[in-house]
């Protein structure tokens, strides 16, 4: 069947009309260039900023509150704050050019697409004109916050982990310090799991499947000191001798349970993020954690006798007392219509030692500044304290922004969950580890 | 202006049949034709009307299809953060995608599974089950509440209280199966059970097919029936070829709906993934948890989101879904096509 001549000149221009409008509206949709920026900074702030964060609930009062602050110490200064604006909106509205000046994100993986395409604007001159010293937020924070040497954000507090441990457990079982090495994490573990009648498990020492709560690739890193890409962007986990030795080790502590026990143990446990948390329960004796897991049990468990240590390591490989930091990054927007208001915000939030310890004691996370870790009005028990010592250490760890969202670290993760289970030629798997991360790095381009 | 003549010329005109001109008069002489020129200006009045009838319709279409199509296409060759210029790649979003994914595989065969395994049998439970309803007699409007009720349940909070339901440690369901000595499996924890224990749930909530079988059933002419079992038609012969052809078109539409759900099958796979995993959380982290457990419960429109989503390319999402177009575009060729079968007029 053939159509007539009229019909198919009107499908042609139809066709070319919806793709010219597509073009037209492809061009607008991104795109504006950053105001220049002052030379000198203003001597007085006025007008009205507005401010996008992710917080819901009491955590955005935390906020307004460190805001509140900030309006106090500018009196000429409204902050139209924004609550609730998860990442995806954040991104929308930046791209379709709404009125947003500050945005604080919660995923560290937006640092390398909001760098690299100037969603965030570029710092430096900011920092440069008002002399900001970044030398007080930690180097692996630093780390995290810029793509590519392009500084286009600032931390607003960090999550950090650690090892929490039941100290009745090990009373019970006779451990009278909590294990600093890998081998030492193993035994312990194996001693303080105890079994059902019909072999099941009745409580677990430590749970070394890499899909329980906060077990993954980054929060398992700091027990090897482990690297991610190498300087070209391509991965480097495949050909790394620490990497290897590390999934090997949890391959065959999965293995002196039995992969379907721990499983079915796990499947029947209750949720990290609620009350029913197997740590909290007294079901799992030791689990890597984070800083926030203190402020849960104080509120969900308050009776629950634990103790807080630094993640153990493979001995020789990884450095005791470090840790994996990731957290809250925020920027100026590239549509801000006031930048200035936007930097001094984002420099209060960021940098001001008042500010960073009212968002710590409120959202028990890592402020991310050493004045801040250090001040004397951080509220810090014994067991806060281990994560703010490690988040503090010199040697403590991050990984790196990519284009894509760090989406390396997710392919990383499901290859890790299958191997665990199904276990096979470990260097076969880890070459095409490499391989499926360093193909996917062309979907993220240059 | 006179009455319109009742003769069978004049339905005939009036059905657009008549092989020569209707009478506007009604005075029976021959009509007189129009010139050309007004003809014209009458005809191209009446397409402007029509087209000013349908110009929101068309400016819909425009606006919520053609330019999402056309920009999806355009995008699928483009490099795009949704924050910069599309770049221009040419083929290597498709060269990736058909090549290259290490999670492409696992996502085409779960979302096939699902085509193939949940559409069916959700069809299949909803006939039977509108067939046990068309015949109750008593208590009919208490027994068709019970079944349609779970489909008003919204998918999260089902599928929430199906996988603590399933819960192979604290679940009811096991708890159940243990006192008859059976010991029951991870369900939603185990990449083996997990797609078929999102079929139960899809069971669970097939009120919304069964209430339209019910109602294509009830419409069978009795008569049919009585007829056919006086030539001693047995019950299966019956439902061959009595029902299954009268409710075919029924079933047809079913089956198309299903199936694409089926292809952008998501809510409840995602939320299923994320509760199971123990791990659930809104905001950071959610798309790392899609596939739960393993890749079992990872869909194409899954990944299509977390690529999309989670790791900035729109490029590569919009290739996903350009190819989930053609192939949802050629699937529902071949399922109306197997439907078909089923009508009456095909077997002439």
């Amino acid at each position: 069947m053939s159509l007539p001549r009229p019909t198919i000149r009107r499908i042609v221009t139809a066709t070319a009309v919806a793709a010219t409008g597509a073009l037209v509206m492809a061009g607008c949709s991104s795109g504006s260039s950053a105001a220049s920026i002052d030379e000198s900074a203003p001597k007085e702030l006025k007008g009205t900023v507005s401010l996008w964060h992710f917080f819901t609930g009491r955590e955005a009062g935390v906020v307004k509150s460190a805001v509140d602050g900030f309006e106090k110490a500018n009196p000429g200064v409204t902050v139209d704050i924004h609550a609730g604006q998860d990442d995806e909106k954040l991104q929308k509205a930046i791209s379709s050019g709404q009125n947003i000046d500050v945005g604080l994100s919660y995923s560290t993986a937006i640092v390398g697409s909001f760098c690299s395409s100037g969603a965030f604007r570029d710092l430096s001159p900011y920092i440069k004109r008002d002399k900001v010293d970044l030398s007080d937020i930690p180097k692996a924070v630093q780390g995290y916050t810029a793509y590519k040497g392009k500084r286009c954000t600032l931390p607003a507090l960090a999550d950090v982990s650690a090892l929490m441990y039941n100290k009745a457990a090990f009373a019970k079982a006779g451990i009278t310090t909590p294990p600093k090495t890998l081998d030492e994490l193993k035994a312990d573990g194996l001693k303080l799991t105890t079994y059902n009648a019909d072999g099941s498990i009745k409580q677990l020492g430590f749970n070394p499947l890499i899909d329980f709560y906060e077990n993954s690739p980054e929060h398992f890193a700091p027990m090897i000191n482990g690297t991610w890409l190498d300087k070209q962007g391509n991965s480097e986990i495949g050909t790394s001798a620490a990497w290897k030795k590390l999934i090997t080790w949890q391959k065959g502590y999965v293995d002196a349970i039995g992969y379907d026990k721990l499983k079915a143990f796990t499947s029947g446990l209750g949720q990290e993020f609620a009350a029913d948390n197997a740590f909290q329960t007294g079901q799992v004796a030791m689990q890597i954690d984070g800083e926030y897991r203190t402020a849960f049990i104080k509120d969900q468990k308050p009776d629950l006798d634990y103790g807080t240590a630094p993640t153990p390591v493979l001995e020789g490989v990884g450095n005791y007392g470090s840790t994996y930091i990731a957290g809250n990054v925020a920027g100026v927007a590239k549509g801000s219509k006031n930048p200035e208001l936007a930097w001094a915000l984002l420099k209060y939030l960021s940098t001001n030692t008042d500010a960073q310890v009212t968002l710590g004691n409120g959202l028990k996370n890592i402020p991310t500044i050493t004045s801040a870790l250090q001040s004397p009005d951080l509220e810090v028990d014994a067991n806060y304290k281990t994560f703010v010592d490690v988040a503090g250490d010199p040697k403590t760890i991050t990984s790196p922004a990519t284009a894509d969202g760090a989406a390396y670290i997710g392919t990383f993760t499901k290859f890790w969950q299958a191997y665990q289970q199904n276990g096979g030629d470990l260097d076969a798997k880890l070459k095409k580890l490499d391989s499926d991360i360093d193909n996917a790095n062309q979907l993220a381009g240059p | 202006m006179s009455a319109p003549t009742r003769t069978a010329s004049g339905r005939e005109a009036r059905l657009g049949r008549s092989s020569r001109p209707a009478d506007p008069t009604g005075s029976g002489a021959a009509p007189t034709p129009a010139p050309p020129r007004r003809r014209r200006s009458a005809e191209s009045r009446r397409r402007l009307v029509a087209l000013g009838m349908l110009a929101p319709a068309l400016a819909g279409l425009a606006v919520f299809f053609a330019y999402p199509l056309v920009a999806s296409v355009f995008y699928s060759f483009t490099r795009y953060n949704q924050l910069q210029e599309p770049q221009f790649v040419g083929l290597l979003n498709y060269r990736f995608l058909f090549t290259q994914d290490p999670q492409i595989g696992p996502a085409v065969l779960n979302t096939i599974w699902f085509v193939v395994i949940l559409v069916p049998v959700r069809i299949v439970f909803g006939l039977l089950v509108a067939g046990l309803l068309s015949r109750a007699k008593t208590m009919t409007g208490f027994w068709r509440t019970l079944f349609y009720l779970p489909a008003l349940v919204p998918p999260v909070a089902s599928v929430v209280a199906f996988v603590f339901l399933f819960n192979p440690g604290t679940g009811p369901v096991n708890q159940i199966l243990r006192v008859f000595g059976i010991d029951g499996p991870l369900w939603f924890n185990d990449p083996s059970w997990s797609k078929p224990s999102l079929v139960i749930l899809g069971v669970w909530v097939m009120g919304d097919i069964m209430i339209i079988f019910l109602a294509s059933l009830l419409d069978v002419p009795r008569d049919l029936y009585e007829a056919a079992s006086l030539d001693g038609a047995t019950g299966m012969q019956q439902v061959r070829h009595i029902t299954l052809p009268t409710i075919s078109p029924v079933i047809g539409f079913a089956a198309v709906t299903g199936v694409i759900a089926a292809l952008q099958y998501f809510t409840e796979a995602a939320v299923a993934s994320s509760v199971a995993s123990g791990k659930a959380t809104i905001g950071g982290g959610t798309a790392a948890l899609l596939g739960y457990p393993g890749t079992s419960l990872l869909t194409y429109t899954e990944l299509l989101y977390q690529h999309g989503f989670a790791n900035f390319q729109f490029g590569y999402a919009s290739a996903m879904a350009v190819v989930l177009f053609v192939v949802t575009a050629v699937v529902l060729v071949f399922t109306l096509r197997r439907i078909s079968v089923f009508r009456p007029e095909a077997d002439q």
